[in-house]
């Protein structure tokens, strides 16, 4: 029983590991540590020691959180603010050659599943034909649409909605 | 939890990663074989070609069913308790489903005296009578000596004293129920001269978790909720299955590999390969009505179209070419046609084609929006997601005329038919907690009813008759 136990746990703990290598975490990796916590030095003797260069929060911190799009219902055109979210963006894949990111499209939830589906791979590729526009090789962009599968806003109002229809883009590391 | 376990130390064995989510395959159905005299060749002859009939007439109507007989009270695995336990089970199953759907008044079991095993081709008409039932089911079961059962049904007309009709089946212990509902079918076939559908199954998808995690599985279940099993486990999203049309496999769209893709899975093997090999996402799978095409929607830079590919494998052929959203489709009956979902007009439309894609014309012009298109299984009316203001199950007839709304929920999506094309299944989700539920109703509005299931529920795919 023990032994049945430990494979089951191992196991459910080996996908856990296998889904989060692939995607973004859920949450950002906690701060750095302050100055104050390595002790009397003075700020100028120490390194710099932020999010590692290709790491998703590195990425969300040199685009100021730009990462995410939003989308009107049904729509899936880039806007003035998507257009400068998504040249912050570019100029950081521009900066970091080696970097490569998945654009992720999603839906709100008023929408049947699988016309979501395929809305949602439409705002991810509006999202990558612009970084492409923009000078982005398209080998270094991937999409993967989730539809109305993953919310992030869990209400059902407008506000919510509005949350929800985005594309955002992931680091793959 | 025996189970839970058993399912997880499967995928200890080393499986292609596209197997990396699947869980114990589910057992084939065994083979129902039918004996007995009686010919019932009047079935579909005589149904109601799309007039909504006003069904008060025999919804009123009282029918006994009292257990069914054994002839000797012997053990079988079909049941503990044996035989004669068996019969009233059965006979249970049958009240439950007349009961469920709203049709007739059925009393069980539970309230009747049980008949001898005599009695079930002779019976006691005053008893009956004097109970107020105005039909009467009796049957029996018997254990053969190789294990397998026969079970008889007959229905009767107590006031006249007569016999309506009766068949009798012989099927393996495991399958019992299906002997039930084959009576249930033969009996709901002779009381209202439409189609049977009670011997069939559902897939869908089972959906446990908070909101923004939702766990997504791929489930089985017959057309009453029994036999109910998990085929995935649950790692991988899993969406809109669709069984064969012979129930040998189920198309479903997964993200085991981190992107949407088609399979087709083996009920059999417990194995699944990919629909198309391409790199593209794909989505909306279907079957055609004789199982050999399978019509698929793939997304190409960003742009959705349907195809089609023959199920044995081979060359795909694009349908459909506009820049907008094309998806989806559900065949007519006889297989010449296909109807679809299309943004191309600027919003979700349905369209009918061909099936080899020529002829594209869209079918629906009244306000609100048309999704989900599904073509009745008896070709005269077409079942969608009417979204005006709300998300609602309709129906139209196959040009677009005569919608009538049928559900009021705040999202209602996904219809399916039940095999006779009497009844629509889809999927109810619940605002603000997005839960969702299996409901059905009736073409007339009516009988609209929740189906139980273990855990949430949604994308429901409702089988045909059972071969």
């Amino acid at each position: 029983m023990n032994r049945r136990f430990a494979t089951v746990l191992l196991l459910a703990s080996a996908t856990t590991l296998a889904a989060c290598a692939k995607k973004a975490p859920e949450e950002l990796p906690p701060p750095p540590p302050s100055a104050t916590d390595s002790g009397p030095a003075t700020p100028q003797a120490v390194t710099p020691s932020g999010p590692q260069v290709g790491s998703q929060a590195h990425f969300e911190d040199a685009v100021n959180g730009q990462n995410v799009i939003f989308f009107d219902t049904d729509r899936f055109n880039i806007d003035s603010a998507d257009a400068a979210a998504l040249q912050t963006q570019a100029q950081y894949l521009a900066r970091y050659p080696q970097v490569r990111i998945t654009v992720e499209g999603h839906a709100d939830e008023r929408g049947t599943r699988e016309y979501n589906l395929a809305l949602g791979e439409r705002r991810a590729n509006a999202a990558k034909n612009y970084l492409v526009s923009l000078g982005v090789d398209a080998s270094r962009v991937t999409t993967v649409s989730y539809g109305k599968e993953r919310p992030v806003a869990l209400p059902s109002n407008a506000q919510a909605w509005a949350q929800n229809r985005r594309a955002v883009s992931v680091v793959i590391n | 939890m025996n189970k839970w376990i058993f399912a997880l130390a499967f995928l200890s064995a080393p499986l292609a990663a596209q197997d990396q989510d699947l869980g114990q395959p589910a057992p084939e159905g065994g083979q129902v074989e039918t004996t007995g005299t009686e010919a019932s060749g009047e079935d579909a002859e005589g149904g109601l070609v799309f007039t909504v009939t006003d069904e008060s007439d025999w919804a009123d109507l009282s029918i006994a069913i009292p257990g069914f007989a054994a002839d000797r009270d012997v053990a079988t695995p079909a049941n503990s308790r044996g035989t004669a336990a068996l019969g009233v089970e059965i006979a249970n199953v049958i009240n439950a489903n007349l009961q469920n759907n709203g049709l007739f008044q059925p009393i069980g079991p539970a309230r009747l005296p049980q008949p001898g095993f005599a009695q079930i081709t002779d019976p006691a008409w005053s008893n009956w009578r004097g109970r107020g039932a105005e039909m009467l089911v009796h049957g029996y079961v018997r254990a053969r000596s190789d294990g397998r059962l026969v079970v008889g049904c007959y229905l009767y007309d107590v006031a006249l004293q007569d016999e309506l009709v009766r068949e009798g089946w012989v099927v393996p212990p495991s399958d019992w129920r299906r002997a039930a509902h084959k009576c249930s079918d033969i009996i709901y076939a002779r009381l209202t001269g439409e189609s049977p559908f009670f011997d069939s199954r559902i897939a869908y998808i089972a959906e446990t978790g908070p909101k923004d995690r939702r766990v997504k599985r791929l489930a089985i279940m017959d057309s009453d909720g029994a036999n109910h099993r998990f085929l995935t486990l649950g790692s991988a999203t899993a969406l809109t299955p669709r069984y064969s049309p012979d129930y040998s496999q189920l198309l479903y769209l997964s993200y085991v590999d981190g992107n949407p893709r088609l399979y087709v899975y083996d009920i059999g093997t417990g194995r699944q390969t990919l629909v198309t090999q391409s790199g593209n996402p794909t989505f909306a799978p279907r079957w055609s009505p004789d199982g050999r095409t399978i019509l698929y929607s793939m997304a190409v830079a960003g742009n959705t179209d349907i195809y089609s590919v023959p199920a044995s494998g081979g060359r795909s052929t694009r349908l459909t070419d506009t820049p907008g959203i094309d998806i989806g489709g559900s065949y007519s009956p006889d297989g010449r046609q296909i109807v679809f979902e299309s943004d191309r007009s600027g919003s979700q439309q349905c369209y009918v084609m061909n099936a080899d894609g020529t002829n594209q014309r869209r079918i629906t012009f009244f306000g609100g929006r048309c999704a989900n298109p599904e073509w009745s299984p008896r070709g005269d009316q077409i079942a969608f997601t009417r979204i005006a203001g709300d998300f609602n199950i309709a129906v139209m007839n196959p040009r677009g005329r005569n919608l009538r709304v049928l559900t009021s929920g705040w999202q209602d999506e996904g219809p399916t038919w039940a095999p006779n094309g009497r009844i629509i299944q889809f999927f109810r989700t619940t605002r603000n907690t997005g839960k969702s539920a299996l409901w059905q109703v009736d073409l007339t509005g009516r009988n609209e009813r929740r189906l139980p299931t273990p855990v949430d529920a949604s994308d429901p795919a409702w089988g045909p008759i059972l071969p």
